[in-house]
């Protein structure tokens, strides 16, 4: 919304502020101003000044020599505009004067100085100006030529304020209204907040009755056949219209809130939806059937000409104007192309009406079309409006002398809407707003918003325009406001102490995230819908449960159109990311929702699950991303050994490098090399390590509750073993013998050799493991050992596994 | 005898003296002092000296002995100390040569804006708490005072699942869900993942984060919605930062407002960052609207509250003057290294 600052100026007449002032204060009562343009910010020196005479250049043939009065004297102005001639009246701008821009439309920031000097040798004192070079457009001036000076009427009081005269001393306010205030996208509401918010008198126009003594009952009957998307319907009659231009007043004022002038019957309709904020409808009555508005559903698929010649496909949701025989507009959206005001017009059917603002709402969605009437309407207008905003534009009809308005409206209104009542309650309003207002000072703002008092019933009186005003808080709100929000006080909560903390999930998923930074992998973010695309590139089979994903209707396009079942496509996206940017050594994690239907189609929420996801590329392999994964566990205090199945049977990860992670029996992730198809997929050459950790499992396993076993005295014994192990043998099978055998005393083990190669028979590898023993109390002898070395060499042996000297 | 030893002990001292490390030391040390060394072979003849002397020769050779090791302990203190010196001489090096990194991973900027939102408002006794990102159109319009073909509906650019279920576009579903819960106060803040339907440029995504804060107790006024924003607001950006409140409209809250912060690039002067206002909007807020209380089974006559949403990316972006909000959702290395 924006209005004329002048425009409320004139209905708050003691308003003396600047733009900055109006729009700090205008803010801070919650009509938010976005930002202002004063339209004279680049013009200075212009004045209206009266061609004299017109000579020939003598050392130029498009340039002439004209003597342009200019009030106090006249003055010596060159120049090459076509359409200059003696008698004209033009905007000239004086020596030391400022213009907007070029008359090629062209703006430049702070304007052009205009300075007198020579033109061919001839001197010119200043500069006859075009409405491109003023700031404004040919689209607001619809009389200006497409190339030349911008001729002002006959009557333009030569010497004066060219500027002013024109209106362009004005300043265009821009407002953010919030969709609650369907009444401040008007001049009106805005006037009266200004008022409020400056404490100063509100003074709306005064509309008199109008009218011949016909009555327009007589000339055009109205029937609403579906009064649930129509309140109300006035209808009034105009006769013996003259079209012409409105008068420059109404021009101004039109172009200042940004409305292109057309002529007086157009411009009134437009002037008084900006004033009141009513939508009005003007018919060629001549062109309406049987003499009879209806207004009705459209009927299913039925066709209609709007005025802008469309041809439009309506269905029975949609409602319409229509004459005795056929429809005659869309309902607060559009007329009719058939029953449309032309210049010949002689009678014309004026319609103010309220529509449901909803229906108008997803109508005009529907039609595909938002027009400035819809965009009112579909806020929900005020039916109590109409009737007034009817009068006004019959009244500038007769001041303008646009035409014989006739007597009379016919008004179908049957549910008058009435105003809301609300206790008045001052001691609730300063106990949820934490201040001590006095009663009369808020009953004081109330009468600045034209609420009323009932004072017997101690009643709040809302008018019908505020109807977004329905309970106590939303009179502390009003109260708070016209206070001033920074006068409320700033104070802390009192009350019950409460214990700040993280959730248990959110502190296990912290140290989960800190374990993943401390072996350098950074946090990416990716978003949760993607592609279905993804399940090909990760070669998930047509039958995998993983392809049954949550969709969205209405998504931005397919790529974006499935809630994501597996969390691997964001990772290597941006791991992909990365590789084209030539960026080594690359380790990313994401802590991120899968959303896994419960079934398809979806009656309820997904299941979300949280995955930690890591990839990586560059340095490391896929024990360096077993270590990380092992770290993360350890850190979450999941302190048993995890093992590691070969068998993941991911298709999107190397068949032979990969495996699931399992602890305490359970799957909690899988990790591997990236399947080099997949990888290809991605654009990605270099080899690519994943580990996925289902997070709920984590959490269920993971502690804080860790327990110190002391630091052990006594030394321990290590025994190296050396073997030679059927290829096809895992280091886990052989970790399990020490594990099972190595008896109570076998402390830990590590691998410390690994090799195939020339030195090892075909089809086996050479394995060796240090393994520690230790006793808590004493030292170990070599016979607190030997047994369970004998064991385990025992069942190794049993493995085909050969034990070297 | 006395002589003997005497000759000893100045054969002993010139050698010491003469040792120029600390190997030759030893040497002197294992010839004079040691097994079979000079003054062991004296006492080692000590049984051919009568009992009377022997206690007299005794005391000299151990005086012998002893202020021979006096002097080596000496000499070997000062020739350690000369070797250490010429070590660590040798031992320089240059300390502008590149550091060995261990290189730490980072944290995404949205997380360390959330983090330091988390300690703020825990410290004032919040609970951090979640809800579903999928959500039922219910909790995230009905509840809160939005029902069916309310205009912010369409404001929201809703994804929809179908009629039912949603992706949230806001995180102020999960105060309905904590509401619900039926336990009294409440202080939480709901940090998460919404949706709208946007496309994707430098100040746009179709998914993005809200961390949403809720107070509901006996007696929660307006004065302490400003009072604790306030504080956020300087412990966020800085102990100077002054706030303003401007009336504004949410459907849920009522009075509602949005906060700005005094520019933390300028102070409030005015600059490029701030577009010459001297303010920054960083979020909205209001008091919980009194439908949305008894919607969700709390009596507004016994208990207020207030509510607040912030734009996470908004706050990281400013804080951290990232000028691209595609590149939270990128994820190069080189960015995510600068956090």
């Amino acid at each position: 919304m924006n209005t004329s600052l002048k425009w409320i100026k004139d209905l708050v007449p003691g308003l003396t502020c600047t733009p900055q002032e109006y729009m700090d204060a205008m803010t801070l009562s919650g009509s938010k101003v976005e930002g202002y343009c004063c339209m004279d910010q680049d013009l200075d020196k212009i004045v209206i000044g009266k061609v004299m005479s017109v000579e020939r250049h003598p050392d130029a043939d498009k340039l002439v020599i004209c003597q342009v009065d200019i009030g106090e004297k006249t003055i010596q102005i060159v120049t090459g505009a076509p359409n200059v001639a003696e008698g004209a009246k033009v905007p000239v701008v004086l020596d030391g004067g400022r213009v907007a821009g070029g008359h090629d439309g062209s703006v430049t920031p702070g304007g052009i100085k205009i300075k007198k000097g020579k033109l061919r040798g001839v001197e010119s004192d200043g500069m006859m100006c075009s409405i491109e070079e003023l700031g404004a457009s040919r689209d607001m001036f619809p009389l200006a030529p497409e190339d030349g000076l911008y001729l002002l009427p006959e009557d333009a009081p030569v010497g004066e304020d060219a500027v002013a005269y024109l209106g362009l001393d004005d300043t265009v306010v821009e407002y953010e209204i919030t969709s609650n205030r369907v009444d401040c996208f008007s001049v009106l509401g805005l006037a009266r907040e200004a008022a409020a918010t400056f404490g100063k008198k509100f003074v709306p126009p005064t509309v008199k009755e109008t009218g011949n003594t016909e009555n327009a009952a007589d000339y055009i009957k109205v029937t609403i056949a579906d009064q649930d998307l129509c309140s109300r319907y006035v209808a009034r009659v105009v006769k013996n219209i003259k079209i012409a231009p409105s008068p420059e007043w109404m021009q101004r004022r039109l172009r200042a809130q940004g409305i292109r002038p057309i002529n007086n019957i157009v411009d009134i309709t437009n002037y008084v939806m900006e004033e009141y904020g009513q939508p009005m409808h003007a018919y060629d009555l001549d062109r309406i059937e049987g003499r009879e508005i209806v207004v009705r559903r459209a009927a299913k698929d039925e066709k209609f000409v709007t005025l802008d010649g469309q041809e439009r496909v309506l269905d029975d949701s949609i409602l319409m104007i229509c004459d005795g025989k056929r429809p005659v507009g869309i309902a607060g959206i559009m007329g009719g192309e058939n029953s449309m005001i032309t210049d010949s017009v002689q009678t014309m059917l004026f319609e103010a009406a309220c529509f449901d603002g909803t229906n108008i709402r997803l109508s005009s969605k529907k039609i595909g079309m938002r027009t400035d009437a819809s965009s009112k309407f579909e806020k929900g207008l005020d039916p109590n409006n109409a009737l007034d905003a009817i009068n006004r534009a019959c009244q500038l009809i007769e001041e303008l002398g646009a035409g014989e308005v006739v007597g009379g409206a016919v008004d179908v209104y049957d549910k008058v809407k009435e105003g809301r009542r609300l206790p008045f309650e001052p001691e609730k309003y300063n106990a949820l707003l934490g201040t001590d207002i006095a009663a009369e000072t808020m009953l004081s703002y109330f009468k600045a918003l034209d609420l009323g008092y009932d004072e017997a019933k101690r009643e709040v009186l809302i008018p019908t325009f505020r109807q977004d005003l329905e309970c106590d808080a939303d009179l502390a709100e009003e109260v708070a406001r016209f206070y001033g929000y920074d006068k409320i006080p700033t104070t802390l909560p009192s009350g019950e102490a409460t214990t700040g903390q993280l959730s248990f999930k959110l502190r296990i998923e912290a140290l989960a995230r800190e374990a993943a930074q401390f072996c350098g992998f950074s946090q990416g973010m990716t978003y949760s819908f993607e592609s279905p695309k993804v399940f090909d590139k990760l070669l998930l089979p047509e039958d995998s449960p993983l392809r049954r994903a949550v969709v969205i209707s209405n998504p931005l396009g397919e790529d974006f159109s499935i809630m994501r079942t597996i969390s691997l496509n964001g990772m290597l996206t941006s791991l992909s990311t990365n590789m084209n940017r030539r960026n080594k050594n690359v380790r990313l994690y994401e802590l991120g929702n899968i959303y896994l239907p419960h079934q398809i189609p979806v009656t309820e929420l997904p299941e979300e699950r949280m995955q930690f996801t890591l990839g990586m590329y560059g340095d490391g392999d896929f024990y360096t991303m077993k270590g990380v994964v092992e770290e993360i566990l350890y850190k979450v205090g999941m302190r048993q050994k995890a093992q590691y199945d070969q068998n993941a049977e991911k298709p999107f990860l190397h068949p032979g490098r990969q495996a699931n992670v399992i602890y305490d029996g359970d799957v909690i992730g899988y990790l591997g090399e990236v399947h080099p198809l997949t990888a290809s997929k991605y654009d990605m050459k270099e080899r690519v390590y994943v580990a996925v950790l289902d997070m709920p499992k984590i959490v269920a396993q993971a502690t804080f509750d860790y327990k110190y076993s002391g630091i052990a005295k006594f030394p321990a014994a290590t025994r190296d073993i050396s073997m030679i192990v059927p290829k096809n043998v895992l280091a886990g099978d052989i970790e399990k013998v020490f594990d099972k055998k190595g008896g109570k005393l076998l402390e830990s083990y590590a691998l410390f050799d690994i090799y195939e190669g020339a030195q090892i028979k075909p089809g086996y590898k050479s394995l060796a493991y240090s393994l520690s023993f230790r006793a808590g109390d004493r030292n170990l002898e070599d016979a607190d050992i030997t047994g369970a070395m004998d064991k385990i060499v025992k069942a190794l042996e049993a493995m085909d596994v050969e034990l070297r000297k | 005898m006395k002589e003997k030893l005497q000759k000893i002990k100045d054969e002993a001292v010139r050698q010491i003296s003469e040792s120029k490390d600390l190997a030759k030391l030893n040497d002197v040390r294992v010839a004079v002092l040691g097994k079979k060394g000079e003054l062991t072979a004296v006492l080692k003849s000590m049984k051919d000296v009568s009992p009377q002397e022997r206690p007299i020769i005794g005391q000299l050779v151990n005086e012998t002995r002893e202020s021979i090791e006096k002097i080596l302990e000496e000499t070997k203190a000062r020739l350690e100390a000369a070797e250490l010196e010429i070590r660590l001489r040798h031992e320089v090096i240059d300390v502008t040569l590149p550091a060995k990194k261990n290189s730490l991973g980072h944290r995404h900027p949205n997380t360390i804006a959330l983090e330091e939102m988390e300690r703020i408002f825990t410290g004032m006794g919040y609970e951090v708490v979640e809800g579903p990102e999928v959500e039922y159109d219910y909790y995230n319009f009905e509840a809160l005072n939005i029902p069916a073909n309310h205009p912010a509906k369409d404001e929201q650019d809703t994804f929809y699942i179908n009629d039912k279920i949603i992706l949230r576009t806001q995180t102020s579903p999960v105060q309905v869900r904590e509401m619900e819960k039926g336990k009294l106060p409440i202080r939480m803040i709901a940090p998460g993942r919404v949706f709208r339907s946007d496309e994707v440029d430098a100040t746009h995504s179709p998914s993005f984060h809200q961390v949403e804060g809720l107070v509901i107790d006996k007696n929660i006024t307006f004065a302490d919605l400003k009072g604790t924003l306030a504080e956020f607001a300087k412990q966020l950006f800085g102990a100077d930062t002054k706030v303003k409140f401007r009336p504004h409209h949410f459907p849920f809250t009522e009075p509602s407002a949005e906060m700005d912060v005094t520019c933390f690039k300028c102070g409030g002067k005015g600059c490029r960052f701030c577009k010459g206002e001297g303010w920054i909007e960083i979020l909205g807020c209001g008091m919980v609207h009194p439908r949305v209380l008894r919607m969700s089974g709390i009596d507004p006559t016994e208990y207020s509250g207030f509510a607040f949403g912030v734009g996470l990316e908004r706050i990281a972006l400013l804080k951290y003057e990232i000028d691209d909000m595609r590149l939270l959702y990128e994820n190069d290395q080189r960015f995510l290294d600068q956090f």
